[in-house]
This record gives structure tokens, sequence and C-alpha cells, in this order.
């Protein structure tokens, strides 16, 4: 009898653990809601996302600019990350020789380990030197920040693919081969394809730590409230805005900044629900590949 | 249609291109990493590793800093650990398909999903502020806590699932209740992988820096009691390079953090190794 009520017990406790990241996902949601909702209501909704201002001391909240300074960001970085990280994933998974290979994975695997933190300090020091010799101004810009988070992303973008492209039966490749298919017209038009769901998870890993990304990018955008008019033109991002002005805020400027973090989480889950659609769809067109 | 390539050009010019991006990616990444460790390895000696930091940080070591890391990731894997295995375990042996379930699991992914500075702010509004745990390891190690948390989930839940299904059936059939079967056949079949999402959740701990920014204080002292403030090390690289403080000591802080980083990786690779080559060996 008392055997059972253990095992009973032990099943409610494994339970219970299993609710705690539904239970922390609804305090994290709901404290950044509480904690945002009197700067949505002040300023109203429409204003809050769409203003064009951001000058807590007069008390105007839009954080428009931003949006598209983290959408701008990040962009930029997936369209010099993707087609990189894929070709490498290609190399890795059908070009490069075993012994190369067996040295690159982990080498990569490792390399998406680093702190973020690093990678900003890196770009801090060489990366804005070398872009105000090149480019002009202060060297702190969108396009640096971009780059620095293609450096982030890339190891993401390159493991997830390549575990995608191995993955594919190897009987699709040696049927292509065998009916005369140069191995660039096999990659092309079998292996490639059938990896397509699995390479989109890569990408949207890639975007989530990239529109996610703080530290590195406040270190290296510059952080002007403005809506850039050339990658060269310094940005702020959602995410900078939280963690630069938290330090001293009070009052509805405090609030605005869980409202930022609002607007982020919400920014998120569109991402995320339009990349996942994409997988979703892709899936389901390419037969066999499934991934 | 005619061609404008041959597909034989075609196969020549796409081998040069993969060797290219290839040799290209990796060749951005190590030099950054060599480049950090160049300039921050020769700064790294016994008085940095274990000296107190002179002048916020313009001179003197690091060591308050890297007891705080130890510090927050350990009270974070702590924390994270049993409900990471304990969610894992429940996912993968005892929990059917229903719509808890369904739940859990895209709560776990949607934490996963959420940026480190949000993160962050909750810590701040809810530990900090709400429980009045203040600017403190415990707050920032339980903030790290819930980012590791997916991380050992996912891992482990994969690990449990994959353990061979006759394993547990030969110990129920035995009379072996489920948790003994759980207890002592499945999660020792699974221990590498719940292993390996422990060491990756902590590799995220201890590389994290936003969601401590508010958490955590600034302290450069070394924190002793739960409700210390202190001064992780990816956080001291942040303020130390941002505030242009000191640029060696910004090298050294940043070589110590790709060295553990690497250490961590190479310890795991090599256990994984180990592990996987005497099951296979039987």
């Amino acid at each position: 009898m008392s055997r059972k009520t253990d095992e009973f017990l032990i099943e409610k406790g494994l339970f219970i653990t299993a609710l705690s990241s539904i239970i922390i996902i609804a305090l994290i949601i709901i404290f950044i809601f509480v904690e945002g909702l009197p700067a949505l209501q002040s300023v109203g909704v429409f204003n809050f996302i769409f203003g064009m201002d951001w000058s807590p001391s007069d008390g105007q909240f839009g954080v428009f600019p931003m949006i598209i300074g983290s959408l701008a960001i990040t962009g930029l970085s997936l369209l010099m990350a993707i087609p990189l990280g894929i070709f490498c994933a290609i190399f890795l998974s059908e070009i490069a020789p075993t012994s190369v290979r067996k040295i690159l994975k982990p080498t990569i695997q490792t390399l998406a380990g680093i702190p973020s933190v690093v990678y900003g300090f890196f770009g801090l020091i060489i990366l804005v030197p070398f872009m105000r010799t090149q480019f002009g101004g202060t060297g702190f810009s969108m396009l640096t920040a971009s780059i620095i988070l293609t450096v982030m992303i890339l190891p993401i973008i390159v493991s997830v693919s390549e575990d995608a492209l191995r993955s594919v039966p190897p009987e699709y490749k040696e049927a292509s081969m065998a009916l005369g298919a140069t191995h660039w017209q096999t990659i092309k038009n079998v292996i490639f394809p059938a990896a397509i769901p699995g390479v989109i998870t890569s990408v949207i890993l890639g975007m989530g730590r990239a529109i996610g990304e703080t530290l590195a990018i406040i270190m290296v955008a510059g952080n002007v409230v403005q809506i850039p008019t050339s990658i060269l033109d310094p940005v702020r991002a959602l995410t900078s805005n939280i963690a630069i002005e938290m330090g001293y805020a009070t009052g509805l400027h405090y609030n605005a900044l869980f409202a930022t973090g609002i607007v982020l989480i919400v920014m998120i889950i569109i991402l995320l629900v339009i990349a996942n659609y994409l997988h979703y769809k892709k899936k389901v067109t390419i037969g066999g590949g499934y991934l | 249609m005619n061609r404008i390539i041959s597909p034989k050009n075609a196969q020549k010019i796409m081998k040069v291109v993969f060797w290219a991006s290839g040799i290209l990616t990796i060749l951005i990444l190590l030099v950054i990493i060599g480049y950090i460790l160049l300039k921050g390895l020769p700064v790294i000696d016994l008085e940095f590793l274990f000296g107190e930091p002179i002048d916020s940080g313009r001179a003197g070591g690091i060591f308050p800093m890297i007891v705080s890391s130890l510090y927050v990731t350990f009270i974070a894997l702590l924390v994270a650990t049993p409900l990471g295995v304990g969610a894992a375990i429940y996912l993968a042996e005892y929990a059917g398909e229903n719509n808890i379930v369904r739940a859990i699991r895209f709560g776990s992914e949607t934490l996963a999903s959420i940026p480190s500075i949000i993160f962050g702010l909750f810590g701040l509004a809810f530990f900090v502020i709400f429980l009045g745990m203040g600017w403190s390891v415990l707050s920032g190690g339980l903030t790290l806590a819930l980012m590791a948390l997916p991380t050992i989930l996912a891992a482990s839940e994969v690990s449990v699932e994959s353990v061979n299904k006759s394993y547990s059936e030969g110990s129920l059939a035995l009379g072996a209740t489920k948790w003994q079967t759980v207890y002592r056949v499945v999660v020792p079949a699974a221990l590498p992988g719940i292993t390996t999402g422990v060491i990756l959740g902590m590799a995220r701990a201890i590389a994290e820096a936003a969601a401590i920014l508010y958490t955590v204080g600034a302290a450069l002292t070394i924190p002793i009691s739960l409700l210390d403030p202190a001064r992780p090390l990816p956080l001291h690289l942040y303020i130390v390079a941002t505030e242009g403080i000191s640029l060696d000591n910004a090298y050294g802080t940043a070589a110590v953090l790709v060295m553990l980083i690497l250490i961590i990786t190479v310890v795991t690779n090599t256990l994984l190794d180990r592990y996987i080559k005497k099951m296979m060996g039987r």
C-alpha cells in the first residue's frame, strides 16, 4: 500500500516539475505586461508602437525607429549569414573530406558557445575602428552590428543545416548520381530540397538569436534612436533600448521599458509563427524529405 | 535550352565556391577567437586570476568575478537541473499525448526563444523587487536558472526517450515498480545525454550577461552570502570594455571566458566519446 502511495507521489512530483516551464512562462508574461501596461495606457498602444519620438525626459515614448532598427539589423545579418552558412554546411556535409569535417564540426559547435559579449568586444576594438577608417563617420553603425551578428549566428546556421543535410537518406544521392547527374546537380536538385525544412529551422534559430541579442549590439551599433537611411547610420534595437536605459529609469519611463519588452515578445512570437508556418509548408510539399 | 555553363564546368565552379565558403567561415571565426586569445593570454597570470581588482578594474585581478560567475552558475544549475530532468522524465516516461503535455512542450519551446534581456526584465521585476531579493547572486542565479531550464529539458528528454524500450520492459517484467525502473534503469542509461544537457545549460548560464545586468548588481567584492551583489565575468567584460576602463583587463577577461568555454566543450566531448566507446564495446 505504502509502495503504491510512493509511486503516486513521485508521479505527481514529476508532473509538478514538468509544469514549471508553463508556470515560468506565465509569470514572465504576467510580470512584463503588468509593468508595461501603465505606459501603453498613458501613451496609447498605437502611439507607442508607431510613435517616432523617444525622449523620456519630455514624456515622449514611441518605439517605431527601434522596431525598424531591430528588423534592419537582423535582416541584414541574415542576408549575409544565410548564404555563407548554407554553403559552409554543404561544404561540411558533402564536399569536405572526413578528416577535415571531423575537426571543423566540433570547432564550429564550440564557437556557438562563445559569449556574445566577447564577439561584441571584438567588434568594438577591431571592427568599429576599421569601419571608421574605411567608410568615415564614427564606425558605429547598422552594418557593423549586422557583421557582428552574422559572426554570432553563423555557427548555429552551419551546424543545424549540416545535421539536416546529413540526415537526407543516402539512397537519394546515390540514385541521382547513378542517373548521371553531377555532384553539384545532385546537391542543388536533390539533397538541398530534401533538407529544406531543417535548413529553415537553422535560420529560425539564427534569427531568434539575432533579434534577441542585446549587449553585443549596444557595443557596436551606435544606439541613436532614428530610422536608418543608410546601412552606415547608427541605429538602436529594441533590446538595446531596454538595457541602456533601465539603469536610471523611474516612473512612466520604467513602465515604458517594460512596454518595449512587450513589443519585443510580440514581435518574436509573430516571427516564430511565420517561420513555423514556412517550415510546416515545406515539410508537407517535399515528399520524403521528412526531417 | 542553351546552357551557358556546362554541367561539368558548373560542378568545378561550385566546388571552388563551397571550399571557399567553408574556409572563409572557419577563418572568420578562428581569427576572432585567435585574436582575443593572442591579446588576452599574455595578460593572464596567477595575480590576474587570483587578485582583487584595483581602481574599479583598471588594474589588479578578476578573482571576485570568477567567484561570482561560478556562484551564479552553480545556483542556476542547482535549480534548473532537478526541474529540467524531472520534467524530461515525466514527458518521456509518464505522460501520454494530451493537452497538458502539449502545453508543457509549447511552454518549454517558447521559453527557449525568449531573448535574454526579457529574462533580465522579469528577474528585475520578480526576484529583485517583488520577492525582495535585491541585486544579489540569488536573483541573478535564479534568472539564469530560467534560461538554462529549456536547454536541460530538451536534451534530457531526447536522451530519456531514446533509451532502448526493452530495458524498461525487462525491469518491469522482473517486478520492479515504475519508479524503480526509471530510477535504476532508464536514468542511468540516459545519463550521458542528461549530462550533456546540463553542461549545455551551464555554458549558456556562464556566458550570459544581459539577463543578469539588472539582477545581480555590479559589486567588485567577493560575494559570500546569497544576498550579496556580484559581478560575473561577462558582465565585467561588458562594463570594462564599454566604459573604457582598461583594455588589458578586458582582453584578459575575454580570454578567460573563451578558455572556460573551450575547456567545458573539450571535457564534455571527451567524456561523451569515452562513454560511447564503452557502450559500443559491450
